[in-house]
């Protein structure tokens, strides 16, 4: 039996399509990004003018990118911290001690990440509801409260939106960290505890040193991601309101398209990549240790 | 076994307060879930009592309202289509390709791994405006030289877009694995005098099921859950939606109107089939995440 095709045209035949529809909607949208954040583009005039850096110059002055710019940071730095931390000590407590029902809670914990960003922000709707809502009415119990809290007012709005990222977010790293940790061989921690180590010293000397090439690609993952996410909750939950107190940079981006300045949006998201860009470098580099081998 | 030696009072308290954590983290991801589910058979009067109180009846009219006046019957058909047709793209797409490159050694081979690799930075949500507006340039010109244009509000362009910016992922996850498979089979195959094709989709495809089962869980709830390029490319208030979209435009409207039973049951439409193939499957679910952890 002869062979059908010959193998240069086997190769372009598996590969083409791949590479063609990586290129149409991927490839050139991205060098679109940063090519259109030089030119100046409206909705309504088909037509594109060369700016240089115009759009940047504008964007560098604007307050209310400053603004979503600092929510930004702070989503990064409080939800990093917040998920990290827990994440990391539960995943260390159903590894390491003999919990019944390990299964089941690893189960429970990842639920948050299946569900779909709007599906969480209508449950934390019904959690943040003034009036008969779960959150208030649990806090109803201990104190009287005369006026309800207003968990989507412009003094609490990103407190309630780190509420609910951290709680999307921990199962997902929870079981991260729990396949790295359980590949640690028990042999360490039983040689440490013959040496009298506590809990809290062998978390501390064993487990983290261990698994900190796996800690430091998470890290890179939080700040990429919570930069994603935060757009996603927000939009869905308060679409960047009260009065823009609760505005993302990706948010602002996606706003200044609705508004039409779609070059000016572009330069955004150009600002957000380099910040994201440079920020995972500085983690990178400021978190670099010998990788210890077991 | 060293928990056997700690039987001091203060190893039993720390027990305790272990399990009282542990649950009490259980509980704030299960309560808010299901009182979803409750509130969904709750007639209106019954939101403006005690918030904690069981449902008075199965009050099914909520579903009833979600499913045809708020037309997310519709929508979760619109989803099922997206959803299927950008799996099966996906995979027809991307498993010949993940295999000749894992596989095959040709001038350029190199070049393409590195550029699928660099697209795994790649985020939907920045290229999402350039992509809307290469579509929309797109119906214009079609309108001029044609006269009728398609690219925008179509739910077959979106399953495509779906599929494109999947490909990175799938291909690292499943040309790792391809990698692997030792080079014996494939001398075997031709040596039998299969050629190319017949080699891949009779021999290699079957073994690389395992990795093919993780791909298309995570990209069916990926697919499914996603809403920011389905709410841009399907931006016409009459054309149609998916389901995430419509839940969206159904809780912003319900909120204002006050009418919660219907938002809840469209909550409960939208998560209940991933829920039930996470109970499935989740084994495989976990276990795909650490091999391919770098979906962020």
């Amino acid at each position: 039996m002869k062979k059908s095709i010959g193998r240069s045209s086997f190769i372009l035949l598996c590969v083409a399509p791949a590479v063609i529809l990586f290129t149409v909607f991927m490839i050139l949208p991205t060098i679109n990004v940063f090519r259109m954040s030089l030119f100046q583009r409206g909705a309504y005039s088909p037509g594109e003018t060369f700016v240089g850096f115009d759009n940047f110059i504008y964007l560098i002055n604007d307050a209310q990118f400053i603004r979503s710019m600092q929510n930004t940071i702070l989503l990064i730095v409080v939800v990093t911290l917040i998920t990290f931390c827990t994440a990391l000590v539960f995943a260390a407590i159903l590894t390491r001690e003999n919990v019944k029902g390990q299964n089941f809670f690893r189960i429970v914990f990842y639920i948050p990440n299946i569900l779909s960003i709007v599906v969480i922000s209508g449950i934390f709707s019904a959690i943040y509801k003034p009036e008969n809502g779960m959150l208030n009415s649990i806090i109803g119990l201990f104190t009287n409260m005369s006026n309800p809290i207003l968990w989507k007012g412009e003094k609490l709005v990103m407190v309630s939106i780190i509420i609910a990222m951290v709680w999307q977010a921990v199962g997902y790293y929870l079981v991260m960290y729990m396949a790295s940790m359980s590949s640690i061989p028990e042999s360490l921690y039983e040689s440490a505890s013959l040496e009298g180590a506590s809990r809290f010293t062998q978390f501390f000397q064993i487990t983290i040193p261990l698994i900190w090439t796996n800690i430091r690609t998470t890290l890179t993952f939080f700040i990429i991601s919570t930069i994603n996410m935060a757009f996603l909750f927000v939009k869905s939950m308060t679409s960047g309101g009260p009065n823009g107190a609760s505005e993302v940079a990706l948010g602002y981006m996606y706003s200044q398209k609705d508004a039409g300045l779609f070059g000016y949006s572009m330069a955004i998201g150009v600002m957000i990549f380099l910040f994201s860009f440079a920020l995972s470098a500085l983690v990178n580099k400021v978190t670099k240790r010998d990788v210890l081998e077991y | 076994m060293i928990s056997k030696e700690r039987t001091s009072s203060s190893g039993k308290l720390y027990k305790i307060f272990i399990y009282f954590v542990l649950i009490l983290m259980a509980l704030s991801i299960l309560i808010p879930v299901a009182w979803v589910f409750m509130a969904s058979i709750k007639q209106n009067v019954e939101f403006y009592g005690n918030p904690w109180r069981l449902p008075a009846s199965f009050y099914l009219e909520n579903f009833r309202a979600a499913w045809t006046t708020a037309k997310m019957g519709e929508y979760m058909l619109n989803s099922v289509y997206v959803t299927t047709l950008a799996i099966t793209i996906l995979l027809v797409v991307a498993l010949p390709a993940s295999y000749v490159l894992a596989r095959f050694k040709f001038r350029g081979a190199k070049f393409l791994n590195t550029a699928f690799m660099a697209g795994l930075f790649i985020n939907v949500n920045y290229i999402v405006v350039p992509i809307f507006l290469m579509l929309k340039d797109g119906d214009q010109f079609l309108k001029k030289t044609f006269g009728s244009f398609f690219l925008m509000n179509n739910l077959t362009v979106l399953a495509v877009v779906y599929a494109a910016t999947a490909l990175p992922f799938t291909i690292y996850l499943i040309s790792s694995y391809f990698v692997t498979i030792p080079k014996d089979f494939e001398e075997a195959a031709y040596i039998d005098g299969a050629g190319y094709g017949r080699t891949m989709i009779q021999i290699i495809f079957p073994m690389a099921k395992p990795s093919i089962i993780t791909v298309v869980l995570f990209n069916f709830l990926s697919f499914w859950n996603e809403y920011i390029i389905s709410m841009t490319l399907m931006s016409s208030a009459k054309g149609p939606k998916t389901l995430p979209v419509g839940l969206l435009n159904l809780m912003q409207a319900q909120q204002s109107a006050a009418n919660y039973g219907p938002m809840y049951a469209g909550l409960v439409l939208v998560m209940l089939p991933t829920l039930i193939l996470y109970v499935c499957v989740q084994k495989n679910l976990t276990k795909g995440m650490t091999v391919g952890g770098l979906k962020g």
